[in-house]
């Protein structure tokens, strides 16, 4: 076994035992990332000599007798969403190309103060719009598993680089699914928090009522783990909540005997890969075997998920996007005279099509005349999909469900077809529009070795939930320990 | 719903981008795809039900109101695509 190979936490219990230094682990991703990012392009750009500075601060720390924290030492990537003061951050869009943000993410500094090095910054949807990496104005990211197929999006390339070891964890974002959906495609754990459990501030902004941070790792209790750090409240965002965190790893180990798991009719549809179904179907089973009793239950405005999502988060985006003028940072078109020309030249030059597309379609849906048939509409119908989860979970503890409805598609298949591509979500968007806490764990492989994910949906802000009935599963099945054929 | 190639032109002007002759075209024929399959929620009855506007689950933050410290202006100007002294320049908007 590769040191790279480890979790985040054997990681973490060879440095406190003092059999690795920080610096070691820190060369050893720096090696894999060498030897096999050719080939999966999850990394935007490497920070070898932060990262490298980092973990010698984190050695010196533990050889002083204080770690600063359980994951003091452990090398992390980052999405290309969330700001590092002096390396660059584009989000994938060609209109940050340059731009070095001026301070960091709250979750960024709560990372460094927690001791963890970041190596660089992966690879993504162009701010975040996607769900196969493809949009990325850069290049796209390769699944680790069969590299002529995506790793999903739009944090694809912080998934792929944890499925390939090049990371021992990662964060990502989750607006319709961008952390789950990536998970489920690269056998890796992917958990999205309860809006507000996880600070935005200087988290470059997609949809604002959707965008929520979150680990992405090769085991729930690495997820548990990662979550307990960057899970705060925080003065700089308006939205982050008040709630106490909890020990995310307290009740990992105890099992679900006894609890009430959904099973979501209207998440079982056409359309879902047969070999997903049975993979999901399988691990229901095992709920059931390890003394849970499964519940059907009907979440009947599902159907309403994504034509709402397509709705909502264009116009937040469109509003969000509105800052990049070519006047502040980033890309200035070259040929603008005029203060108009500035405007939309830049835009037009920075921005790629998925992002002028939902521009589009998000200024359309707020527009004069347009709003109350189409925005206003779209935020009715989230009501009742919030209130479709809140029956559920008072008959229920939890959600189970595919992630994915289907396995990593090929590269280049669905980039014509907006709404086939927008589809890849819809096991994964409702919990955003609720505001829910969503994760998925790693359930098996198709006979083509490709992964499956299953997703558990849980309670507001509770994720301690979510991580036990995961870890239980994983207990069972430890597919993490499989490694992609690079 | 299809949207005519006027509309489109209408909210690429209203979203400032210079579209080329071709993205009005495609935009034309995508948007009115992608606005068609959103239409089904027309058929939804929410006359009675109130719009959920943000999706905060707990109580708003605030802070105490006090000055703070805040970037220096080297720091805030540093991306700037074109400056003058401590402010942003921007092609001249007034004769």
């Amino acid at each position: 076994m590769q040191l790279t190979d480890l979790t985040m936490l054997e990681l973490a219990a060879k440095l406190a035992a003092g059999a690795v230094s920080s610096e070691e682990a820190t060369r050893a991703s720096l090696a894999r990332i060498q030897q096999v990012d050719p080939k999966v392009r999850a990394f935007l750009r490497v920070d070898e000599a932060g990262a490298l500075a980092a973990a010698r601060a984190s050695d010196a720390r533990r050889k002083a007798g204080g770690p600063a924290s359980a994951l003091d030492g452990v090398p992390l990537g980052l999405k290309d969403i969330f700001l590092t003061e002096g390396v660059e951050t584009t989000a994938g869009s060609r209109i940050l190309e340059g731009f070095v943000p001026p301070y960091d993410a709250t979750v960024v500094r709560l990372l460094k103060e927690a001791g963890l090095p970041l190596v660089g910054k992966l690879n993504m949807d162009e701010f975040a719009m996607g769900s196969s990496n493809e949009s990325s104005a850069f290049f796209p990211s390769h699944n680790p598993w069969d590299v002529s197929r995506t790793p999903g999006g739009s944090s694809g390339g912080s998934a792929a680089a944890v499925a390939a070891r090049e990371v021992f964890g990662a964060l990502g974002t989750d607006t319709g699914g961008s952390i789950r959906q990536p998970a489920a495609l690269t056998n890796t754990v992917g958990l999205k928090p309860t809006y507000g459990r996880v600070s935005r501030f200087g988290v470059i902004a997609f949809a604002s009522s959707l965008d929520q941070p979150g680990p992405m790792t090769r085991t729930v209790a690495d997820a548990a783990a990662l979550l307990q750090v960057i899970a705060r409240p925080d003065a700089q965002d308006a939205t982050s909540a008040d709630a106490p965190v909890p020990d995310y790893s307290a009740d990992l180990e105890a099992g679900v005997r006894g609890l009430k798991l959904g099973v979501p009719r209207e998440y079982f549809t056409e359309g879902m890969d047969s070999e997903v179904e049975a993979a999901v179907r399988e691990a229901l089973r095992e709920y059931e075997r390890l003394g849970a009793t499964l519940v059907d239950v009907s979440l009947p405005h599902t159907k309403y998920a994504l034509a709402t999502y397509y709705l909502i988060a264009p116009a937040e985006a469109s509003s969000n996007l509105a800052r990049y003028d070519g006047v502040r940072f980033g890309l200035r078109a070259k040929d603008a005279r005029s203060l108009r020309d500035v405007y939309a030249l830049t835009r037009e030059q920075g921005f790629g099509a998925e992002v002028k597309r939902r521009i589009m379609l998000g200024t359309f849906a707020l527009s004069s005349g347009y709003y109350d048939a189409h925005y206003l509409r779209a935020q009715k119908v989230r009501t009742l999909i919030r209130e479709d989860f809140t029956r559920a979970f008072q008959q229920v503890d939890a959600l189970l469900s595919p992630t994915s409805p289907v396995p990593a598609f090929k590269l280049g298949e669905k980039v014509e077809d907006p709404l086939s591509m927008y589809l890849m979500d819809i096991y994964t968007l409702p919990c955003n529009l609720a505001g829910l806490p969503g994760l998925s764990v790693p359930c098996g492989f198709t006979k083509a070795g490709l992964p499956v994910g299953l997703q558990v949906l849980g309670r507001p802000f509770d994720e301690a939930g979510l991580l036990r009935i995961a870890r239980a599963y994983e207990r069972e099945h430890d597919f993490f320990r499989r490694s992609a054929p690079l | 719903m299809a949207l005519t190639l006027e509309q489109v032109r209408h909210v690429a002007t209203l979203a400032r981008l210079s579209l080329t002759p071709e993205e009005e075209q495609r935009f034309t024929t995508q948007l009115s795809a992608v606005l068609d399959a959103v239409d089904q929620l027309q058929a939804l009855d929410v006359e009675a039900v109130a719009p959920t506007c943000h999706a905060t689950l707990t109580s708003s933050r605030l802070r105490e109101d006090v000055t703070r410290p805040s970037l220096p202006p080297e720091k805030s100007l540093a991306n700037a695509p074109a400056k003058s002294d401590t402010s942003f320049a921007v092609p001249k908007i007034i004769e």
